[in-house]
């Protein structure tokens, strides 16, 4: 074992970044998402250290992320590229043909799921995605076999020739464990691409004698030795017994031993979920009459499990189909299924603080904006850090990547004919927008549709942790890159009007935003740009300037309309007073909200004031 | 001084106070210590000001998260989460908590009590909240025995591991050090 001095402390997403980079991996490409944004950056960070001769970057989106990767592979290089699980909806139209084709050289898929969720739009089991490419999906249960797993992906992939799935979820990403880290090898592979047009560029008459071969190809992995299944509990004995995955199987072992049930139930953990071992189906179908499957989040363990009579899951609703498998849930499974008497135990069912957009923040004022210049408006939008919009009621409807303006065009298709048209706005942040805006910007001109588009550009991906866009013209290690600016890209889609505003000139910037709105009912589309810095990037370079000391006068009158439709954080109701007041420790000065209060009780403090 | 070998921790706040960052410490310390550790974080939209939560399993753990009723101690950052958490903490558990008065108290707990937030005015740093509560939970005289403080680290531990934590960051290291003293010697 190695000495406890060599541990480091490492994330989930460190973890499998170092596993990523022990294994010679050449090329790591991602699009931030939660819980998976750390994988790349941390590759970033270790390639930066030891000046690594490997290519890492953020990609546009997560289908372009796939497709470098991929050809990496292809030339025989070891790749992988990360995302969170609904990236991967974008990156499927790669997936389903990687898996067909192959692959020389290693390649890993990351894709991190969020049970919950916690930071996501849907709860998708990223391990069904492998079922329907039909590729092999591992399942870790902790950073430590994250990391592990890697290795063990990298060598299933090249063995079989497939890409392989990496399946973390939240609990796993975003955990901190006591790792011992390998050494990285600092030579990387050469590129070897062996041209071969029935493979690399398969008409539908080889596709389908790759399809033949994939199916071959899992047929064998289900009989693969290094991803069985682990049986921890050799000693238990009995018919009936206990197979978790992922952190779900974390949870259980420690739940069956608290509960003093483990030497009583066989305990399973399945490494592979898909395809599941042949021998180990077989092995369960004979030896045990019932059979208890705990997974997140869909039943993709059980649904292999060919005796429904036999086996306890999601299916026949033992184990619940939606939310987190937390350890008190699987604590409750684990006693009733063994008739142990527990007394179930969950925290209240508090809704919590809900977030907010941060004290300074120019969205804020870019939503204040929108709501007066367009009353009684459409207010589609998108992801991101805006989507908190919706807290300011500037926010009507939230589908997915871009989809604020192709929805935009949607109503407006739905309404044209209508007598009174409403004022259509769009919002979209600009990392958003270059990864799926563009096409969607592209068709609202050719279709002529009359809305506004306003583009949050605050110059970083801020949600996921202040990554580059495009138009920053910085790499993920912080190297230079080619800029490429929003306003040629709007008007390269055909946008005929484009203005840049900074939204903290709250009048000037409502009056862009009307003129914009009077522009698109005779023109056509109009897009207004936003373009002020994210304060938690400023602040984190010391440039965060106070424009000017806030205070509330006596006049306020407790009415509630900046809480309410200005919601910054730095403003409170003192319930003593029943006045509004400043919190010091949150304001960062903007000075945005003295053009916000309808009695104009938000002033600026006068310079020599309080000396 | 023999100090605990396990312990479980809740640490509980609102995105911005800094509760991945006392996490951290914390995880460090427990490394420095040859301590096996375990942390679980709340990462994405939360951070943005809503509720956020760090589970920190210190000893023999396989599983990243702590179950309700099994908490030895409860970190506190933002007095309005005792409520929703509390329920964390195992019968003999305490919680530390920035409060001004006692109106959240459970009195099922001893709670150590510390008004963070105005200490943090008084040293004219809005971050250090975080620290402050940190380091008064490290202080001692919290009613425990001699040989145990509340945390299964010292004061010592933690400067050692915000030492290692702030390398190469002058003016963050000095700034959490003057926090972390502040809480601890008030």
């Amino acid at each position: 074992m190695s000495p406890k001095s060599k541990r480091v402390l490492m994330m989930g997403n460190e973890a499998i970044a170092h596993g990523l980079l022990e294994n010679g991996c050449s090329v790591a490409t991602s699009y931030p998402g939660t819980p998976a944004s750390e994988i790349l950056a941390s590759v970033a960070a270790v390639r930066k250290k030891h000046s690594l001769p490997m290519h890492c970057q953020w990609a546009v989106n997560e289908k372009v992320a796939f497709e470098i990767a991929y050809a990496a592979a292809i030339s025989g290089l070891r790749a992988a590229v990360s995302m969170k699980q609904v990236g991967l909806n974008v990156a499927s139209d790669p997936l389903m043909s990687a898996a067909y084709m192959g692959t020389p050289g290693g390649f890993v898929v990351i894709s991190a799921d969020d049970p919950g969720p916690h930071s996501s739009q849907t709860e998708q089991d990223s391990r069904m995605m492998a079922v329907m490419a039909k590729i092999p999906v591992l399942d870790p249960d902790s950073p430590r076999q994250a990391k592990e797993m890697v290795t063990r992906a990298y060598t299933l992939s090249e063995t079989f020739r497939v890409p392989v799935m990496l399946r973390p979820t939240t609990r796993v990403c975003h955990s901190r464990q006591d790792i011992v880290p390998g050494s990285i090898p600092t030579k990387t592979a050469v590129p070897d691409f062996q041209k071969d047009p029935t493979r690399w560029a398969a008409t539908p008459k080889f596709r389908f004698q790759l399809h033949w071969e994939l199916e071959n190809k899992l047929a064998e992995i289900a009989e693969y030795k290094p991803t069985e299944p682990l049986r921890h509990n050799p000693e238990a004995p009995g018919n009936r017994c206990v197979i978790a995955s992922g952190v779900a199987a974390a949870h259980t072992a420690e739940v069956l031993k608290s509960l003093d049930l483990w030497d009583r139930f066989p305990f399973y953990q399945v490494l592979q979920p898909f395809p599941l071992h042949t021998g180990f189906i077989a092995h369960l179908l004979q030896t045990y009459t019932e059979i208890l499957v705990i997974e997140e989040t869909t039943g993709i363990i059980e649904t292999q499990l060919a005796d429904r009579d036999r086996v306890k899951g999601k299916l026949n609703r033992t184990v619940p189909r939606v939310g987190e498998l937390l350890p008190e849930r699987i604590e409750t499974l684990l006693a009733q299924f063994a008739g142990v008497d527990k007394k179930k135990r969950s925290l209240p069912a508090a809704a919590g603080r809900r977030p907010t957009l941060c004290a300074g923040c120019p969205h804020r004022a870019s939503f204040f904006a929108i709501k007066k210049a367009a009353r009684r408006g459409i207010f589609t939008s998108d992801i991101g850090c805006y989507t908190l919009g919706l807290n300011l009621k500037a926010v009507d409807t939230v589908l997915c990547m871009g989809a604020s303006i192709s929805q935009a065009a949607g109503f407006y298709h739905a309404y044209k004919g209508e007598e009174k048209l409403p004022n259509i706005v769009a919002t979209i942040g600009d990392s958003t927008f270059f990864h799926a805006g563009i096409p969607a910007l592209i068709d609202a001109v050719n279709q002529n549709v009359r809305f506004v588009l306003v583009i949050l550009d605050n110059s970083t991906t801020a949600m996921t942790g202040s990554q580059p866009t495009p138009a920053t013209g910085k790499g993920a290690c912080g190297e230079d890159l080619v800029r490429v600016p929003i306003e040629d890209l709007v008007k390269g889609c055909g946008v005929q009007r484009c203005e840049v505003y900074d939204p903290y000139r709250l009048p000037e910037f409502t009056a862009a935003l009307k003129d914009a709105l009077a522009y698109c009912r005779d023109k056509g589309p109009a897009v207004v740009i936003a373009r002020h810095p994210c304060v938690i990037d400023l602040a984190r370079m010391g440039a965060l300037t106070r424009e000017v000391e806030v205070q509330v006068e006596d006049s306020c009158d407790g009415c509630g309309f900046c809480l309410q439709q200005f919601e910054c954080p730095a403003l409170v109701m003192d319930p003593q007073s029943e006045q509004v007041e400043i919190d010091p420790l949150v304001c960062t000065g903007c000075g945005v909200c003295l053009k916000v209060c309808p009695n104009d009780a938000i002033v600026a403090k006068e310079p020599d004031a309080g000396k | 001084m023999t100090r605990r070998k396990a312990q479980q921790i809740v640490i509980s706040g609102i995105g911005g106070q800094g509760v991945l960052f006392v996490t951290r410490l914390l995880a460090e310390a427990a490394i420095a210590k040859e301590l096996p550790v375990f942390t679980s974080e709340t990462h994405g939209m939360a951070q943005r000001g809503g509720t956020v939560v760090s589970h920190l399993k210190i000893g023999q753990f396989s599983s990243p998260l702590i179950r309700p009723a099994e908490a030895d101690g409860l970190l506190v950052l933002k007095a309005e989460n005792m409520a929703q958490h509390v329920g964390f903490l195992k019968d003999g558990g305490w919680a530390v908590v920035n409060e001004t008065t006692s109106a959240d108290a459970d009195d099922r707990y001893p709670t150590m009590r510390i008004d963070a937030d105005a200490l943090a005015r008084k040293i004219r740093n809005p971050k250090a909240v975080n620290l402050i509560l940190l380091g008064f939970a490290l202080a001692p005289g919290h009613g425990q025995t001699d040989e145990h403080g509340l945390l299964f680290c010292t004061y010592e531990d933690v400067l050692a591991a915000l030492q290692k934590v702030t390398a190469g960051r002058r003016q963050l290291r000095k700034a959490s050090l003057t926090a972390l003293e502040t809480g601890y010697r008030r």
